[in-house]
């Protein structure tokens, strides 16, 4: 039996370079690298590419906003105060006379590092754990008192509306950008760890699970090669949405003065110290950092469905499709 | 010597929630699978096949009863993942999309039995190559994801997993039913031929009787979760002296107007409940030979040479009524008549 095996290896010990070289005749969509293959998907659907393009700019404006914005962010200009858009000033200036504009393109700098780290926090946490959870759930008994106590632990965390516990952990932990952050985290890990426990649910039934059950996998390879990559799909589409949700939270607590302090360029804040102007006439203070961050959560939320498309093959190959038929 | 695979009195009994019923699945069945052996597992849908299968492979706990490979005992701690038995026993599923991961390669699903035999990359990236000339994947393929290629080509995926870790034994659930007639008979042909060559120990769970009949050297007739027949295949195809088998056997259709099973023998009704089985013969309701005795007691086994097995009391009668006709025997003489030749499938020219 060997010997027929080795002579049956001899004619294709050959074919790795036609491995690394695709299908011979070409599928229907060219396959040139995965940037290729993000553009075309991005060709099909062009809205997933506003998406990038607005991630990107939030992020170009983070980094080189000392460079892109016209005044300091942070210096107050009492002479200047409550100016309307105009040539100097193009959203105008708040009521210390700040610029609108360079304290816009700051923002992203605090939003985005409490957005991010918070949203991978949480899901760093939530995911695993969920996935845990979910395939040992009802699987023997002191697994099932683990995932029930983990479950009510999860339930306890939502049963606070998200907004007065996270100004309940900044009031306890202080002001500063960690708590902000912890609070942002500890929020997020519940929709994290839920949203992969559902997943693993209906996932450790399937047949390429007990497929893999019988090839010999302990659980843990049963977890990490198949379990999880079929379940994160959605816990990823999550994570951008999470971010834009997080920079419209982290807002929302430096609006109620639970979040950044004063005179930190923030969008919240922002907003919450022009909404005094607004009753008067003075809309600009307010409304720019508004547009901004509603910007802002859209793009996230469109990355976020662009990666579940590019998560999963069968997705991937319907995008395929539609772009080779257009 | 111990058989390969030794299944003594299997019971599974499922429990239903909020019931102290159970769903009888399987009441106590045994048989043996020999080296190299094709062992059939028929039935109907409901009579308990596939969960033999699953309790073989440690999927589900059996109630009662042994399972004994190379003549140790399976368990929930000695089971196809340990150590001693990975990559032993295989399995091949009915639906080859759904046993294969979405979003794992074709290669890398046809390595994985070997990672976990801790086979190093090299040897493995090897064997795969030569399993896939094998079964009959262009290597083309590998690089694509189980969903880009056709339910035969899947299978055969399937199939090249199962046997890359050169298996003793395999069970195979239904493994055509889910494919097109053309995509069936290359993946028989292809199991037969991997067979030749590897001396594995099929157990080949079906209803497609006209498969069983080509590939098995003995078939075990299941009903409601009990043995009623068990032999040779051709045997029991040619001369089964159960009411059921006969029945069973009648209801197949052959390709020729000449072969038009005549029902001699009709079982009425559908197959009852699994669930609070009566004592006695599985049968009696829809038998019409069933007598007291046979509601009272499941019959024994009545040996009839050569292994064949019947469990029914009344066995001559049915040997008397002549229902049964070796269809598939004639179908062969027929085919062989009309092709000139034995039919001997070509080789899978894939490659």
């Amino acid at each position: 039996m060997d010997q027929s095996a080795a002579l049956d290896a001899a004619p294709v010990a050959s074919a790795p370079a036609s491995l690394a070289g695709g299908p011979p005749g070409g599928a229907a969509r060219a396959r040139s690298g995965p940037v290729g293959f993000f553009l075309a998907v991005l060709r099909a659907r062009p809205m997933f590419a506003v998406g990038y393009i607005i991630v990107l700019l939030m992020i170009f404006a983070a980094l080189l906003a000392p460079w892109l914005a016209p005044y300091n962010p942070v210096t107050a200009a009492p002479d200047d105060y409550l100016q309307p858009p105009n040539a100097l000033h193009w959203l105008g200036t708040d009521a210390t006379g700040m610029d609108i504009l360079s304290r816009i393109l700051y923002a992203p700098r605090v939003d985005l590092t409490i957005a991010i780290l918070g949203t991978l926090i949480s899901s760093a946490i939530g995911a695993p754990l969920g996935a845990i959870v979910g395939y040992y759930e009802g699987r023997s008994a002191w697994r099932r008192a683990l995932s029930v106590l983990v479950m009510r632990a999860a339930d306890v965390l939502q049963a606070f509306p998200v907004f007065v516990f996270a100004i309940a952990l900044v009031a306890v932990f202080g002001q500063s950008l960690a708590s902000i952050i912890a609070a942002i985290a500890f929020v997020n890990i519940p929709i994290y760890l839920r949203l992969m426990r559902s997943q693993v649910l209906s996932i450790r039934g399937m047949r390429y699970v007990e497929a893999a059950f019988v090839a010999g996998a302990s659980d843990v390879a049963i977890l990490r090669r198949h379990i999880i990559p079929n379940a994160i799909a959605p816990a990823l589409a999550q994570l951008s949405v999470s971010v834009g949700w997080s920079v419209l939270l982290t807002s929302g607590l430096s609006f109620v003065g639970a979040g950044v302090v004063a005179p930190t360029p923030e969008w919240g804040s922002m907003i919450a110290t022009g909404f005094q102007n607004v009753t008067t006439g003075q809309w600009w203070p307010s409304v720019f950092p508004g547009i901004a961050l509603g910007i802002a959560v859209f793009g996230f939320a469109l990355v976020g469905s662009s990666i579940e498309v590019l998560a999963d093959p069968a997705q991937r190959r319907l995008v395929g499709v539609k772009h080779a038929a257009g | 010597m111990a058989p390969l695979l030794d299944v003594q009195n299997l019971v599974k009994h499922f429990p239903i929630s909020g019931s102290r019923k159970t769903v009888q699945a399987i009441n106590g069945i045994s048989f043996t699978i020999e080296k190299g052996q094709t062992v059939s597992l028929v039935g109907e849908s409901g009579s308990g096949k596939t969960t033999v299968g699953r309790c073989i492979l440690g999927l589900i706990d059996p109630t009662g009863g042994g399972i004994y490979f190379n003549g140790r005992k399976m368990g929930r701690d000695h089971n196809v993942r340990h150590r001693d038995v990975r990559g032993r026993i295989q399995l091949v599923f009915q639906e080859p999309a759904e046993s294969l991961s979405p979003r794992v390669r074709v290669a890398d699903l046809l390595a994985e039995p070997l990672i976990y035999q801790g086979v190093t990359r090299p040897d493995r990236e090897r064997r795969v190559l030569e399993i896939a000339a094998r079964v009959g994947l262009p290597t083309g393929l590998l690089e694509k994801y189980p969903a880009e290629l056709s339910a035969g080509l899947q299978q055969r995926i399937g199939i090249g997993r199962a046997v890359i870790t050169r298996p003793e034994i395999v069970v195979l659930d239904e493994p055509t039913s889910a494919l097109d007639p053309t995509a069936r008979a290359e993946i028989v042909d292809l199991l037969i031929g991997l067979q030749r060559q590897m001396e594995t120990a099929y157990l080949f769970i079906s209803h497609d009787l006209s498969t069983v009949r080509f590939i098995s050297d003995r078939v075990v007739v299941l009903y409601l979760g009990s043995i009623v027949e068990e032999g040779p295949a051709a045997t029991v195809f040619a001369t089964p002296r159960h009411p059921y088998s006969t029945g069973l056997l009648a209801s197949v259709m052959l390709p020729h107007p000449s072969l038009k099973p005549e029902k001699r023998l009709t079982l009425v009704g559908e197959i009852p409940s699994p669930i609070d089985l009566p004592p006695g013969c599985p049968l009696a309701g829809r038998c019409p030979f069933a007598e007291d005795k046979c509601r009272a007691a499941f019959p024994p086994p009545v040996a009839l040479g050569h292994g064949h097995l019947v469990h029914c009391i009344n066995h001559e009668k049915v040997a008397a009524m002549g229902a049964a006709v070796d269809f598939f025997g004639r179908f062969q003489v027929l085919a062989d008549r009309i092709l000139g030749v034995a039919p001997t499938l070509e080789k899978d020219t894939v490659q």
